[in-house]
C-alpha cells in the first residue's frame, strides 16, 4: 500500500470495518433514497406543469433522466474501483466494482426501456437509433462483457481483475463510440430529434429532477453496499471476524 | 547472468516466433480456408433473402463486406492464444528473456496474415456479387487494410482476458461488440460516403490514427491481460 | 555434490513463503535455500503445492507473502527471465512442429548454451533418426526427451522440472539424472518435484518439503 493513501482510507478498506461501516450506512441511505422518490416523483407527475409540446409524455424524464445519468455515473466508479483493484490489488476494491456493475447494467436497462417508451409518442417508434439510445446500448453491452468476464472465472478474485482490465478499456471506449456515433448519424440523415436540447427547462420541472438524481445516488449507495457486505462475507468466510459474526447472530436467535 | 548476456536479439526471437505461427498456420491449411468459406456462404445468403435487386444490394454492400468480414475474423479469433496455453508454449513464450509485449506482437501480425489477408484477398469478390460498383473497390479495400488489424489487435486483447476461462466464443462476441463499433462505423461509413460520393478520406483517416494507436497500445495491454488471465 | 553446496554461493532463498487461493492455504511456509551446483528435491503430496510453488519461483504466479531473493538481491519477475528455465506438466512442444523445429524456436528466444547446437543436443537426448517427425507422431516418452533437450540446448541457471521422471522409462530417468548432474557440475541448480519413489541421483540430494 503506498504511503500517501489516509490511513482512514486504509483502515476502512479492510474488509471487517467496511463491512460494519456499511451496515450501518445502509438502511440511512435507503430511508433516504425513498423518501426523496417520493417527493421527486410527487413534484415531477403532479406539481410539474404539463409541456407545452409534449403534454404530459415528458414526464418520463424524471425516471429516464437520472438513469441515464446513474449508467455513466456508476461505469465512472466501477473504473475507478477497477484502477485501484489493478494497481493495489485491494480486496474491497474489486468487490466494489464488480457488485457495481449489475447494478449499472439495471440502470441502463431502464433508461433503453423508458427512453423506448418515450420514443412511442414523440417518434412514433418504439426504436430509433438516435445517437444517445445507441450509445446507451453500447454501454449496456459494455457492462454484460464486464459481468460475463467476472463470472466465467473459477476464481472470483482472477475473474474481478480480468473483469476489471476489460472496465477500463470500456471507459476509454465510451467516448469513442460516442464520437463515432454522432459522426455515424450525421452521414446516415437519420431522425436527429434532440431530447434533452438546449431548450430551456423550468424550475418546477428542475427540482424534481434534481432530487430523483439524489435519490438514485442513496439507493446506488444502500444496494451496492447491501451486496458488498455479502460479498465480503462469502469472500472471507474462513476468517475470524465472520466467524464471529455468525456466532452472534446464532445466539440472537436463541 | 550467463542467460542474459547470452539472450538472442530481438530480430531473431520476433523472427523465430513468427515464422513457427506462419509454419504451423501452413500445416494446417484447411483451417485458413474456413473463415474464407464462412464469408462466402454469408453473403451468398443475402441476395436470397433480400431479393437479387441491384439497387438494393448495392446500397447494403459494403455494410454486408464489413460485417461478414468482423463475424468470419470472431470466429478464427477465440484460436490465437489456445492452442498455446493447452500445449504450454505460451508459459515457455512468457519466460524467454524477451519483451512479452513485441512476442505476442508478432504472434497477433501473424493471426492477421493467416486469418484477414485471405479473406481481404476475396472481398472484392465478396464485393461483386453484391454489385459494389468497381469505383468504390478501392476505398473498401483501404477500409479493410485498415480495420481488420485493428480488429485483430483489439481482439487479441480481449481473447488474451478469457484466457484462463473455459471456451467462451460467445463471451467473446459480447466483449468485441461495443470496441467493434467505431471501427464498423467509421469503415462502413467511408464506404458508404464513396458511394454517394461524398468525401471518403476523412473516415479512412480516423481509422488509420485509430490503427497507429492501436499498434502501440493493444500488444501491452495483451501482455497485461495475458498476466492477469494466466495468474491463478 | 554436498561438498560443494557448502562453500557455494546462494542462488535462490526463501523465507516464510506461502501461497492462497481463494482465501485457503496452498503451502507454507516454506524456508529453504539452493546453492549454486545444488540439485533439490521438492517432496509432498498430490495437491500439497508442489506444481504451484515451481510455477512462482518461474513467475508464472504472483507471490503472495514471504520473501524470495535470487543471487542475495529481492527476487524480481523481470529480473531472472531467460537464466530460469521451466518444465511444466505441458511439454511446450507444438504438436505440429519437429523436435528439430520445436528447439529451433526456443533458441531463436532464449538462445542457445555456447558449443551447443539442435542436431548435437538431439543426439545426446537420444532422438536420433527421429528429429524431422512430427511431435505428435512421437511416444510419451519420447515427447518428453524433446522437452528435457531445451534443457540442454538453452542457457540457464535454474532449473525448474515438475515430475521430469514421468512417462520415462529406466534409460530416461537415467538421462534425466544425467543431466541434472551435467548442470550441477556447470554452476547451475535446480529444483525438482516427484510424487513417487525414485532412484533420484546418486547419494542425498537437499530435500524441500512442503506441508500438505
Amino acid at each position: 500500500m503506498a504511503n500517501w493513501i489516509p490511513l482512514w482510507v486504509h483502515k476502512l478498506s479492510s474488509p471487517p470495518n467496511f463491512y460494519r461501516f456499511a451496515g450501518a450506512l445502509r438502511p440511512w441511505a435507503l430511508v433516504l433514497a425513498l423518501l426523496l422518490g417520493a417527493i421527486a416523483l410527487y413534484g415531477g407527475l403532479v406539481l410539474a406543469p404539463a409541456d407545452y409540446q409534449q403534454g404530459d409524455a415528458y414526464r418520463i424524464i424524471f425516471i429516464h433522466v437520472p438513469c441515464a445519468w446513474m449508467g455513466l455515473f456508476i461505469y465512472g466508479v466501477m473504473a475507478v474501483a477497477s484502477f485501484i483493484t489493478l494497481v493495489w490489488r485491494i480486496k474491497l476494491a474489486e468487490v466494489v466494482a464488480m457488485e457495481s456493475a449489475p447494478i449499472g447494467a439495471a440502470f441502463t436497462f431502464i433508461t433503453l426501456v423508458t427512453g423506448s417508451l418515450w420514443g412511442k409518442p414523440m417518434w412514433g417508434t418504439w426504436w430509433t437509433w438516435d445517437a444517445r439510445l445507441t450509445s446507451e446500448l453500447v454501454l449496456l453491452f459494455l457492462y454484460l462483457g464486464v459481468i460475463g468476464l467476472y463470472h466465467s472465472f473459477e476464481d472470483r478474485r482472477q475473474g474481478a481483475r480480468a473483469a476489471a482490465f476489460l472496465a477500463i478499456i470500456g471507459i476509454i471506449n465510451v467516448p469513442i463510440v460516442h464520437f463515432s456515433v454522432n459522426w455515424w448519424n450525421t452521414l446516415h440523415q437519420g431522425s436527429t430529434i434532440r431530447i434533452l436540447g438546449p431548450s430551456k427547462i423550468s424550475g418546477d420541472m428542475l427540482w424534481p429532477l434534481l432530487t430523483m438524481m439524489v435519490a438514485t445516488k442513496c439507493y446506488y449507495v444502500a444496494s451496492l453496499f447491501g451486496r458488498v457486505r455479502t460479498d465480503l462475507l462469502a469472500m472471507e468466510s474462513g476468517k475470524d471476524w465472520v466467524r464471529q459474526i455468525a456466532e452472534s447472530a446464532q445466539e440472537g436467535r436463541r | 547472468m550467463r542467460g542474459r548476456m547470452s539472450s538472442p536479439r530481438l530480430s531473431t526471437a520476433c523472427a523465430a516466433v513468427l515464422r513457427r505461427d506462419l509454419t504451423l498456420a501452413w500445416r494446417r491449411r484447411g483451417d485458413i480456408v474456413m473463415p474464407v468459406l464462412y464469408a462466402l456462404i454469408v453473403v451468398t445468403l443475402f441476395p436470397f433473402a433480400l431479393g437479387p435487386e441491384e439497387a438494393l444490394l448495392q446500397r447494403i454492400a459494403g455494410g454486408v463486406v464489413l460485417v461478414t468480414m468482423l463475424l468470419a475474423m470472431l470466429l478464427a479469433l477465440d484460436a490465437m492464444f489456445r492452442g498455446d496455453i493447452e500445449d504450454g508454449s505460451l508459459e515457455q513464450l512468457m519466460l524467454s528473456p524477451q519483451p512479452l509485449a513485441l512476442m505476442l506482437g508478432t504472434k497477433i501480425l501473424a493471426h492477421w496474415i493467416t486469418t484477414a489477408l485471405p479473406l481481404i484477398v476475396i472481398a472484392p469478390l465478396l464485393a461483386a456479387m453484391l454489385h459494389l460498383p468497381t469505383a468504390v473497390m478501392p476505398v473498401l479495400l483501404y477500409a479493410l487494410l485498415l480495420a481488420t488489424p485493428l480488429l485483430s489487435l483489439l481482439g487479441a486483447v480481449l481473447v488474451a482476458l478469457t484466457a484462463g476461462t473455459r471456451r467462451s466464443g460467445m463471451l467473446l462476441a459480447l466483449m468485441l461488440l461495443p470496441l467493434c463499433v467505431p471501427v464498423v462505423i467509421f469503415a462502413a461509413g467511408a464506404v458508404a460516403a464513396a458511394q454517394q460520393g461524398l468525401p471518403w478520406l476523412a473516415p479512412i483517416a480516423w481509422l488509420g490514427a485509430a490503427l497507429v494507436m492501436a499498434l502501440v497500445l493493444a500488444p501491452l495491454a495483451c501482455a497485461a491481460a495475458l498476466r492477469i488471465a494466466l495468474d491463478a | 555434490m554436498t561438498s560443494l553446496s557448502a562453500t557455494a554461493p546462494v542462488l535462490l532463498e526463501a523465507r516464510a513463503l506461502s501461497f492462497h487461493r481463494q482465501d485457503e492455504p496452498v503451502f507454507g511456509p516454506l524456508d529453504f535455500s539452493l546453492h549454486a551446483g545444488e540439485v533439490a528435491l521438492v517432496e509432498g503430496n498430490n495437491g500439497s503445492g508442489k506444481t504451484t510453488l515451481l510455477r512462482i519461483l518461474a513467475g508464472l504466479l504472483h507471490l503472495d507473502e514471504g520473501e524470495l531473493r535470487w543471487r542475495g538481491q529481492p527476487w524480481r519477475r523481470t529480473e531472472h527471465l531467460g537464466d530460469t528455465l521451466f518444465l511444466g506438466h505441458h511439454l511446450g512442444l507444438k504438436a505440429d512442429l519437429s523436435a528439430r523445429e520445436n528447439l529451433a524456436v526456443a533458441a531463436g528466444l532464449y538462445g542457445t548454451r555456447a558449443g551447443r547446437d539442435v542436431p548435437g543436443v538431439l543426439a545426446d537426448i537420444g532422438l536420433a533418426g527421429y528429429e524431422d517427425e512430427p511431435v505428435r507422431r512421437l511416444s510419451a516418452g519420447q515427447k518428453k526427451r524433446a522437452a528435457l533437450a531445451r534443457l540442454l540446448l538453452l542457457p540457464g541457471t535454474l532449473w525448474l522440472l515438475d515430475e521430469p521422471y514421468a512417462n520415462l522409462d529406466r534409460t530416461g530417468i537415467e538421462l534425466v539424472n544425467r543431466l541434472l548432474a551435467m548442470h550441477a557440475t556447470e554452476g547451475g541448480a535446480a529444483l525438482v518435484t516427484s510424487h513417487g519413489a525414485v532412484s533420484f541421483l546418486d547419494g542425498e540430494p537437499t530435500r524441500v518439503r512442503m506441508h500438505a
